[in-house]
C-alpha cells in the first residue's frame, strides 16, 4: 500500500522566484537517532565489496526481487524508500554520501553530541548549533566577532538574550517537536521545544489570566518580557490548533511519532507563527541485531522516515520552494555485518538534502569506496566530507547567513564558500 | 555589637587598604536578610524558617550550616532507609539490577527482532526509542528485571529530591547539588547508572565542606568519572598488545562478539577500535572544567601530557568493577604538565602529580572562586569577592569551608542588589515550592518527570559542563509555561506523589515572577 501519492504541485520550482525574498525561509532538520545504516539506505550497489561483506543483509541490485531503486547506475535507494523516488526524479532531493565527523568516536552520545554541538571532539560546547544560529542571525549587524573565546561568546551571547528579552523576540522561530530540547537547539536564542503545538498553554484559564496580568505588572524585566513572549506565543498557538489539522495536497503521513511530528512542523509552517527553524527526530536505527535486509526492522524504519518526509515535503507543496528538509545521523554503521546479522557502530553515512533549492538528483561527496584498505580503520566507510561542510552551505546559501555570522555557527571550523559542494543552487 | 564590629572591620580594611574587603560581620538581622540567606543557602525558606533563624541568630545559623555534622538529620535518614537500591555498591547494583535487565532485553531482541521495548536506562535519552516500527509502542508487562533495573536511577533521582526538601542540612545538599554538577557524570552513557549512588556517596558528599584537592582525586579515580570521560580507554600507545588479564574494554574486536554483546552495551562501541593510544577527553575536562577554567593557560601539548600520565586508569563495566591501575597499560615516560616535570617511572603516582600542580594552580582557585560565587550570589560575580575567595582557596590549599565561609560573610552576599538577583533553576524551582507550601513528598518519580520537562532531569545531564547556573539559560518562554502549570497543578493537589493543602492564591504565589527568584 503506498502511503503517500506523489502528485504535489510539480511546478513548485517555478513559482520560487516569484516567493523567494517574500517568504521566510524554513529549515527542517531530522535527526535519526541510533546511526542508520547508511550503506543500506543509500546503497552502492556498484562495489563488489558491498555484497561480500553483507552475505545475509544486503541489498540486493535493482532489477532483480527486492531490489535497490536504482539512483545513478551505481547508488539505489532501498526499496522501502519509494516515497523519495519522485522527490529525486525532480531533482528535488539530493544525498551526500560518505558525510560525518573527523571524531573517530564511535559512541552515540558522543557522537550525537558532537554532530549537534557542531564542534565534533569538544565536549565543553553547551549550545547547539541552530541556537547559535539563532543568536548569531539575530545580532549579525551588530557584532562582527567571530570568535570562538568562550567568555566573548558568552559575554555576546548573554547580551544578545537581554537585547531579545527587551524586543519580545518570537520563541516560535525556533520549534522542536520533541519533550525534551535537543542539543541541537539549547543554548541562550529562545527556542521551543513542545511534543505537539497545542501542549504549549496553560489550560487552567483563570490561572493563566492572572499570571499573564503578575507578569505584565512586573518590574522584573527579564521575566517580564519572556513571559509576554510565552503569552503571545499561546494565543497564536491557540488559534493555530482550535481546528483539526487536515493536510493538504492529499498527503498522508504514517501514523508514528516520528509522522505525528512532521505533521505539527507543517501545520505550524502554514500558519505562518514566523517559524524558521523546527527539529525533529526518528529513532531506533541502533541495529546491531537482525537488522534485516529488503524487509525486517530497519526497512520498518526507513519505510516510516522516507513516507513521513514525502508526506511533509507534499504538504508543504509550494513552500517547498522556500523549504529545506536536513537529515543527519551520528555515524554510519561497519561495512561487514557481525555475527549476529546486524551492523556495529561505524563511520561515514549519507545525509539528504531535500527542497526546491537543491540541486538534486545527485549524490554529492567523494566516494572512498568500500574494499578493505579504503575503508576507515580497515573496517568503515571512510568520512570524505565535513558534515559541517553542508550545515554551512545550508546557513549561508538557504538561511541566507553571511560567513561571518556562519563563523560564529561553527566556531573552530574555517566557513569557506568556496569550497561548498554546490548541494543547493546559488 | 554591628556597629563595633563594622568600625573594627573598617579600621582593618583601612589599615589593608582594601575598602572593600569589609564583611558585614555578623550579618545584617532584617528579615529580607534572613530570607536571602535561606533562599541561596537552602532550597528554600518552609514556613516558620524565618522566624526560627531570627531566634536564633542569622550567624549562629550559618556557623551550623557550615558544620552540618553538628546537625541532626534523622527524620531525613528514616525516609531513605526506605530505598532499596541507595546504598548498594556498584558490583552488586550490575549483578542484581542491570545486568538481568540487560541480560532479559538481549533475549527478547534475539527472539523477537521486530520489537524492541525501550531501554528503561536511556528512555529519556535519544535514539534508544520512545517510538517503536509503525509508531505501535510496545506495551508489555514490566518484568521483574525491569523494575529492578528501573530502580536504580528511581532510588537516586527521589534520595535527590528527599534530600532537598527534607535535610536540616541544607547548605551540605545545595554543595551537593553545586559540586556533583561541577565534577558532572552522566546516567544516560551505559554503565555510568551503576556508580551513581557510590559516586555521590564517596567521590562528592565527604568533600563538599572538605578539602578541594581530595574531592579532586576521588572523582578523578572514581569509576563513574573513568567510564564517563573514557579514561578507562586511555592506554600508552606503546604499551603491549592485549594479554590474558587484559581490562576487558580493550580486548577483541566488535566483530568476533557474541551474538547481541554489542547490542546490550551500544557505548562500548568505542572500546572495539582497533587502535589504541591516549584518549584524550578527561584530560582535557579535568582543565578545562575541574580546575583550570577554559582561559586557565593550558596548551594542548598539556592535555597531552596529562593524558599521558593517567594512562593506565582504569575499570570494568560490565563487572560493575571498582576502578584499578594496570601499569603495562601506563606511558611511563617523563611528561611536562603547565611547565612542570613529572619524572619518567612514576607509575601510578603520575596522576598525584597531575592533581597536585592542578589544584595548586592559580587558574584553579579563581576558576572554583568564580562559579562558588556565581552559585551563592550573582550571575555576574563581583571581581572583589572572587578574589578574596580565590585567595582564601589559596591561602588554604583548597579548603572548601573556608572558601565558602568567605563567600557568605561578604558584603557583597548580603548587598540589596544581590538579594532575588537569581533566577531559580528548575530543581530550586520544585524544590522550594514543596518547602515553601509545606507539602508531603511521598514518591519523587513524578517529580523527576517534571524536571525532565523543565530541561533539568536529574543525574542526567549529557555534556561534563553540568547544567548552567544562570538566569539566560533558564529563563525561556516554555520553561515559564512549565513552570506556571506546574503552580496550577499544586495548587490543585494534583501533582502526583506530593500532598499539599490546595488553598486559595497559592498556584498564583508559586507561579508568580516573585517565586522564580531567590
Amino acid at each position: 500500500m503506498a502511503m503517500v501519492t506523489m502528485g504535489f504541485a510539480p511546478t513548485f520550482l517555478a513559482r520560487t522566484a516569484a516567493t523567494t525574498g517574500t517568504r521566510k525561509k524554513l529549515l527542517i532538520t531530522v535527526f535519526q537517532r541510533g546511526a542508520v545504516d547508511g550503506l543500506n539506505m543509500v546503497v552502492p550497489y556498484g562495489e563488489a565489496d558491498y555484497y561480500r561483506s553483507r552475505p545475509s543483509i544486503a541489498i540486493a541490485r535493482p532489477g532483480t526481487a527486492n531490489g535497490a531503486i536504482d539512483l545513478n547506475g551505481f547508488f539505489g535507494l532501498h526499496p522501502r524508500m519509494s516515497a523519495f523516488k519522485p522527490l529525486w526524479d525532480r531533482g528535488e532531493l539530493a544525498i551526500v554520501q560518505a558525510s560525518g565527523s573527523h571524531d573517530t568516536t564511535r559512541s552515540h552520545f558522543d557522537a550525537q553530541d558532537y554532530m549537534e554541538s557542531a564542534t565534533p571532539g569538544v565536549k565543553s560546547t553547551t549550545d547547539g548549533w541552530l541556537n547559535r544560529y539563532l543568536s548569531a542571525s539575530a545580532n549579525a549587524s551588530t557584532s562582527a566577532n567571530a570568535t570562538v573565546d568562550k567568555t566573548a561568546d558568552k559575554q555576546a551571547a548573554s547580551e544578545a538574550h537581554d537585547r531579545a528579552v527587551a524586543q519580545g523576540r518570537n520563541p516560535l522561530r525556533a520549534v522542536a517537536l520533541t519533550s525534551q530540547m535537543p542539543r541541537t537547539l539549547q543554548g541562550m536564542a529562545p527556542a521551543l521545544a513542545i511534543g505537539k503545538a497545542s501542549d504549549f498553554i496553560v489550560p487552567d484559564m483563570g490561572a493563566r489570566t492572572s499570571f499573564e496580568e503578575i507578569y505584565q505588572a512586573a518590574q522584573d524585566r527579564t521575566l517580564n518580557g519572556t513571559a509576554g513572549e510565552a503569552f503571545a506565543a499561546m494565543r497564536t498557538l491557540a488559534s493555530t490548533t482550535a481546528a483539526p489539522y487536515q493536510p493538504a495536497n492529499g498527503a498522508v503521513y504514517p501514523r508514528s511519532p516520528f509522522g505525528n511530528a512532521l505533521q505539527e512542523i507543517a501545520r505550524l509552517a502554514k500558519s505562518d507563527v514566523g517559524l524558521e527553524i523546527a527539529f525533529a527526530e526518528s529513532t531506533q536505527w541502533d541495529h546491531h541485531v537482525n537488522q534485516g535486509a529488503a524487509t525486517g526492522q530497519m526497512a520498518n524504519r526507513l519505510s516510516d522516515f522516507s513516507h513521513g518526509i514525502a508526506a511533509l515535503a507534499q504538504d508543504l507543496g509550494e513552500r517547498m520552494a522556500d523549504t529545506i528538509i536536513l537529515t543527519m545521523s551520528e555515524f554510519g554503521r561497519a561495512v561487514a555485518e557481525n555475527g549476529s546479522r546486524g551492523t556495529d557502530h561505524g563511520h561515514g553515512n549519507a545525509m539528504f538534502v531535500i527542497g526546491g533549492g537543491v540541486q538534486g538528483r545527485e549524490v554529492y561527496g567523494n566516494w572512498p569506496g568500500l574494499k578493505p584498505d579504503q575503508r576507515f580503520e580497515g573496517r568503515d566507510l571512510a568520512v570524505t566530507t565535513d558534515f559541517r561542510d553542508v550545515f554551512s552551505e545550508v546557513v549561508v546559501k538557504h538561511l541566507g547567513a553571511t560567513t561571518a555570522t556562519a563563523a560564529r555557527v561553527f566556531p573552530g571550523y574555517a566557513v569557506r564558500p568556496a569550497a561548498f559542494r554546490g548541494i543547493l543552487k546559488a | 555589637m554591628w556597629t563595633r564590629s563594622f568600625a573594627v572591620l573598617s579600621l582593618l580594611a583601612v589599615i589593608a587598604g582594601r575598602p572593600e574587603a569589609r564583611a558585614p560581620w555578623p550579618p545584617p538581622t532584617t528579615d529580607e536578610a534572613i530570607t536571602h540567606a535561606l533562599n541561596r543557602l537552602t532550597f528554600g525558606p518552609r514556613p516558620g524558617d524565618v522566624e526560627h533563624v531570627k531566634a536564633m541568630g542569622l550567624q549562629n545559623w550559618i556557623d551550623l550550616q557550615l558544620s552540618p555534622s553538628r546537625i541532626d538529620d534523622a527524620a531525613l535518614m528514616t525516609k531513605l532507609g526506605r530505598l532499596e537500591t541507595l546504598t548498594l555498591d556498584s558490583q552488586t547494583l550490575q549483578r542484581e539490577y542491570s545486568g538481568p535487565a540487560m541480560l532479559a532485553r538481549r533475549e527478547r531482541k534475539q527472539n523477537n527482532p521486530d520489537s524492541e521495548p525501550p531501554n528503561p536506562a536511556m528512555s529519556h535519552l535519544r535514539g534508544t526509542g520512545a517510538d517503536a516500527p509503525n509508531g505501535v509502542r510496545p506495551r508489555r508487562e514490566v518484568s521483574d528485571a525491569q523494575r529492578k533495573d528501573r530502580q536504580v536511577i528511581a532510588d537516586i533521582e527521589e534520595a535527590k529530591l528527599l534530600r532537598a526538601v527534607y535535610s536540616e542540612r541544607q547548605l551540605q545538599e545545595v554543595l551537593v547539588d553545586f559540586w556533583f554538577n561541577h565534577f558532572n557524570v552522566f546516567a544516560g552513557k551505559g554503565a555510568t547508572r551503576n556508580y551513581l549512588g557510590e559516586y555521590e556517596r564517596e567521590a562528592i558528599r565527604p568533600y563538599v565542606l572538605g578539602n578541594f584537592r581530595e574531592m579532586l582525586e576521588a572523582t578523578a579515580k572514581s569509576p563513574a568519572m573513568l567510564f564517563y570521560l573514557d579514561n578507562w580507554q586511555n592506554v600508552s600507545a606503546d604499551s603491549p598488545s592485549p594479554g590474558g588479564a587484559q581490562p576487558r574494554p580493550l580486548r577483541g574486536a566488535q566483530r568476533r562478539a557474541p551474538r547481541g554483546r554489542a547490542a546490550a552495551e551500544p557505548t562500548s562501541g568505542k572500546a572495539t577500535r582497533p587502535k589504541r593510544g591516549i584518549n584524550e577527553n578527561y584530560a582535557r575536562e579535568l582543565m578545562e572544567l575541574h580546575t583550570l577554567g577554559a582561559d586557565g593557560g593550558y596548551t594542548q601539548a598539556d592535555i597531552v601530557n596529562v593524558a599521558r600520565a593517567l594512562t593506565g586508569w582504569t575499570m570494568r563495566p560490565r563487572e560493575g568493577s571498582g576502578s584499578q591501575f594496570v601499569t603495562r597499560l601506563h606511558d611511563n615516560k617523563q611528561k611536562t604538565v603547565l611547565g612542570h616535570t613529572i619524572e619518567a617511572g612514576g607509575g601510578e603516582n603520575d596522576i598525584e602529580r597531575v592533581l597536585d600542580i592542578l589544584a595548586a594552580h592559580p587558574a584553579t582557585a579563581r576558576h572554583i572562586a568564580t562559579k562558588l560565587v556565581v552559585r551563592l550570589v550573582s550571575d555576574t560575580p563581583p571581581a572583589t569577592l572572587v578574589d578574596r575567595a580565590a585567595a582564601r582557596f589559596t591561602a588554604t590549599r583548597g579548603d572548601l569551608r573556608e572558601v565558602v565561609r568567605t563567600v557568605i560573610r561578604s558584603s557583597e552576599f548580603f548587598a540589596a542588589d544581590a538579594y532575588r538577583a537569581k533566577v531559580k533553576t528548575p530543581l530550586d524551582f520544585v524544590a522550594s515550592a514543596l518547602r515553601a507550601t509545606g507539602a508531603e513528598l511521598r514518591s519523587a518519580l513524578p517529580l523527576a518527570r517534571e524536571l525532565r520537562e523543565m530541561g533539568m532531569p536529574l543525574y542526567f545531564c549529557q555534556p561534563p559542563t553540568g547544567y548552567d547556573d544562570t538566569a539566560t539559560t533558564w529563563v525561556s518562554a516554555g520553561a515559564l509555561v512549565s513552570r506556571m502549570n506546574f503552580a496550577v497543578a499544586l495548587g490543585k493537589n494534583e501533582i502526583r506523589g506530593v500532598i499539599v493543602n490546595p488553598r486559595a492564591g497559592l498556584d498564583q504565589e508559586i507561579g508568580s515572577p516573585a517565586f522564580q527568584r531567590q
